[in-house]
């Protein structure tokens, strides 16, 4: 493994930049979600993830950029965008 | 293939792409089949722009950016390459825009799927130059508005078949898909991967940017596409085109192009006979 | 050593070039046709054929996607060759200067052919002369022999991990593409001793993932093109350091980047690249002989430029008469403003004289190069200099 490749590259998968900050609203989980997963393979971002054992959905906030599609496209319309309430203990 | 058993591994983030883009979301899902073990040749395109900045790096797979008509060369020279190591196992794939493949990289595509070698080229189409602004491609379908087409004077001929162009040359696998329909595509690329050959893949992904809609719409405004029949989802094997999705309702196009600004000048009567020609067609 | 005696054979420099492209394990070729040039990847196809060469011939359709292809097969972390001429070098401009920012130390053989329009398939220098600013080392040759060495010298300076910069090998359209010259074609073992296999850097490597030749901002992208600036300018040394090397296995030296021939007190010195170089030496040898004082410079390196050695060699000279077989329109030949300015500062420097000759494939005879010594003999200092079309 070479520690510098010369000219212009970069090591893959560098993600100093996340895109959380491009919105205000982002995805909550408000009713029931029957972990159909269309959330999750629809997210350009792969900004959500499964939680198996409580088999619900998971957002990443650091790197959802608040497109709104998972709330779209849930069957259930559990998912509202709104402003996350601020996380305890941060 | 089910959503449960798809890879949760993302191997693409963090790109600087618009909120709600398809494009982004087609890398994401050819990744989830391909893994790993995949090289990403990409143009220049909206998905270059976005993931080729130093230091951001999305691809967490190698890939290089690429010259605007080179792709298909490229994809020889690496399978070529890798060929010439032993690496067959390495899926070398081309990421193109609907510019880089119907306009500027057609010559080359046609040459590297003449050579033979093995690579998967995805021509992921937005319907026009999204990334220089919206200009109109090869592949902007009749009646759209674009930067340059701008209404009234809006798009005047019909998209490029490209899918007619590449079957013209007797490649052993392409399909037609659309980031609405995720497990189709994914299995397109599944079989494409498995192809000792070259095979072309060409995904609808809609831009909200550039078509005028919210970007919460991008998955329905591609369903839309299918079931109103501007868009058909298809594979071309072993000389035969096959259909591999019917949609259980058709939509009116009326209803897809009320949704989106670009189609918003259409006239009744252009409207109806768009319609008429898409009925001809079934 | 039995077996291990090099062969001598009468063969073109486009043939000795593509034993060159065998000699150097090259893997994958990737080219298109044009005149001059063709019989060299027509050589490499045969080779191939009949199991002479073990590589994959990709038969792109443009040179656009020949050296696109060759830098792919750089990605893939294996050696590539490509051939080309005039239109064709045109058409792979834009991969000439996206190949050397990216750093893939590709060869490639440029058959040097006059450029359209006016349209014509004879030889000058255009063709190099204006891809010069893309980044690419280009090494000029005199004789077919020269040309299959430095093919084989080239791969050993592009893949240099201090160097990692495209190299073009530039021989003559006709006079050295076609014409026969007895060559010593090396045996492998030698070349093997001499050129290593490739340990290529910039790779798409799964098991080391990177974003290669990616982009970047202001700060970021003029560094990269500082870090390019110093790779070419080293390679003056690694150009020099691989001759010498090569000198001491194969027993042929050309003089590293510039070859200075009977400068010794020379008043007068004539300056030009190729295969003319040859036609100049007998002037010379003819002038000298009658006892005027008169030198040749064959300058083998155009980029990375030997201005430093150009100002060494020409510090105590009168005048130097530069023939140059191409223009750059609205100004002069490119050597001529070249060497003007590498002269620039020295204390006493020697008038420039600009020739513009051998254009379209026109011959520059052994009178044309007396003319051009004679007029630079009577040169008055400092006395203007334009550039002269000499083959009309």
């Amino acid at each position: 493994m070479r520690e510098k490749v010369p000219g212009p590259t970069s090591k893959a998968g560098s993600i100093p930049t996340k895109m959380g900050s491009w919105s205000t609203v982002k995805p909550v989980l408000k009713g029931r979600c029957t972990f159909c997963l269309f959330c999750w393979i629809f997210c350009p971002e792969g900004a959500i993830s499964q939680d198996e054992a409580n088999k619900v959905v998971l957002f990443n906030y650091e790197e959802c950029k608040g497109c709104g599609i998972c709330a779209h496209e849930c069957p259930t319309k559990a998912i509202k965008m709104a402003e996350p309430e601020p996380r305890g203990g941060e | 293939m089910k959503l449960r058993n798809v890879s949760k591994e993302e191997l693409y983030r963090c790109s600087y792409g618009c909120a709600g883009c398809a494009s982004v979301l087609a890398v994401r899902l050819t990744l989830k089949v391909l893994g790993r073990n995949s090289v990403f040749v990409v143009p220049a395109n909206c998905i270059s722009t976005v993931s080729c900045y130093y230091p951001q790096a999305p691809f967490f797979v190698p890939m290089t950016v690429m010259a605007f008509a080179a792709t298909g060369a490229a994809l020889c020279g690496i399978s070529a390459g890798f060929k010439r190591r032993g690496r067959e196992d390495i899926h070398v794939v081309g990421f193109s825009g609907d510019g880089g493949t119907a306009d500027i990289g057609i010559q080359s595509l046609s040459g590297a799927i003449d050579s033979g070698y093995k690579f998967i080229y995805i021509c992921y189409d937005n319907e026009a130059y999204m990334n220089t602004g919206i200009q109109r491609s090869g592949l902007t379908p009749y009646g759209a508005t674009t930067s340059t087409t701008p209404s009234p004077c809006f798009e005047n001929r019909p998209k490029k078949d490209m899918m007619r162009i590449v079957a013209a040359h007797d490649i052993p696998y392409a399909a037609t898909a659309c980031t609405s329909y995720p497990l189709d595509y994914m299995q397109k690329v599944e079989k494409a991967s498995k192809v000792n050959g070259p095979t072309y893949i060409h995904v609808l992904a809609p831009c909200p940017t550039g078509w005028g809609f919210p970007p919460e719409r991008t998955i329905e405004i591609g369903r839309m596409a299918v079931e109103s029949g501007m868009w058909q989802l298809m594979e071309f094997e072993g000389g035969e085109f096959r259909i591999t999705h019917t949609p259980r309702r058709r939509r009116p196009v009326a209803e897809y192009f009320e949704a989106q600004a670009r189609f918003r000048h259409l006239r009744l009567e252009e409207i109806e006979a768009i319609q008429r020609e898409i009925d001809a067609s079934r | 050593m039995p077996g291990k005696a090099p062969v001598k054979k009468y063969i073109t420099a486009n043939e000795a070039v593509a034993h060159a492209a065998r000699l150097a394990r090259v893997e994958v070729i990737a080219a298109y046709p044009i005149t001059p040039q063709t019989s060299i990847v027509e050589k490499l196809a045969s080779f191939i054929a009949s199991g002479e060469m073990d590589a994959d011939f990709i038969k792109v359709e443009s040179e656009h996607s020949a050296l696109t292809a060759c830098m792919g097969a750089r990605m893939a972390g294996v050696r590539a060759f490509t051939s080309t001429s005039s239109q064709g070098l045109e058409y792979m401009h834009e991969m000439l200067a996206y190949s050397s920012g990216g750093r893939y130390p590709l060869v490639m053989a440029n058959v040097c052919r006059s450029v359209a329009l006016p349209w014509s398939i004879w030889g000058d220098q255009q063709d190099a002369i204006q891809q010069r600013d893309t980044g690419w080392i280009q090494l000029f040759t005199e004789t077919a022999q020269e040309a299959l060495d430095m093919v084989l010298q080239a791969y050993r300076i592009a893949e240099d991990h201090r160097i990692l910069l495209p190299v073009m090998i530039c021989l003559d359209g006709f006079i050295q593409s076609h014409t026969e010259e007895l060559v010593e074609i090396p045996d492998q073992e030698s070349v093997d001793a001499f050129l290593p296999p490739y340990d290529p850097v910039v790779t798409l490597d799964v098991d080391d993932p990177h974003s290669i030749s990616v982009g970047g901002f202001g700060k970021h992208y003029a560094a990269w093109r500082k870090e390019q600036q110093e790779a070419a300018e080293r390679a003056k040394e690694v150009i020099v350091e691989v001759g010498d090397e090569f000198a001491r296995i194969f027993g042929r030296h050309y003089g590293g980047l510039i070859e200075a021939y009977r400068i010794e007190g020379a008043q007068a010195v004539l300056l030009t690249m190729g295969a003319l170089v040859g036609t100049a030496r007998e002037v010379v040898d003819e002038m000298r002989a009658e006892g005027k004082a008169v030198g040749l410079i064959k300058v083998r390196a155009f980029r990375p430029f030997p201005a430093e050695e150009l100002r060494q060699a020409l510090s105590q000279v009168k005048a130097a008469a530069v023939l140059d077989r191409d223009c750059s329109y609205g100004y002069e030949g490119a050597l001529a403003t070249d060497l003007k300015a590498a002269l620039y500062g020295l204390a006493n420097p020697p008038a420039v004289l600009g020739f513009i000759g051998g254009l379209g494939g026109a011959d520059v005879p052994p009178e044309r190069m007396r003319y051009m010594l004679e007029r630079a003999l009577s040169v008055k200092k400092g006395a203007p200099s334009s550039a002269e079309f000499i083959d009309l």
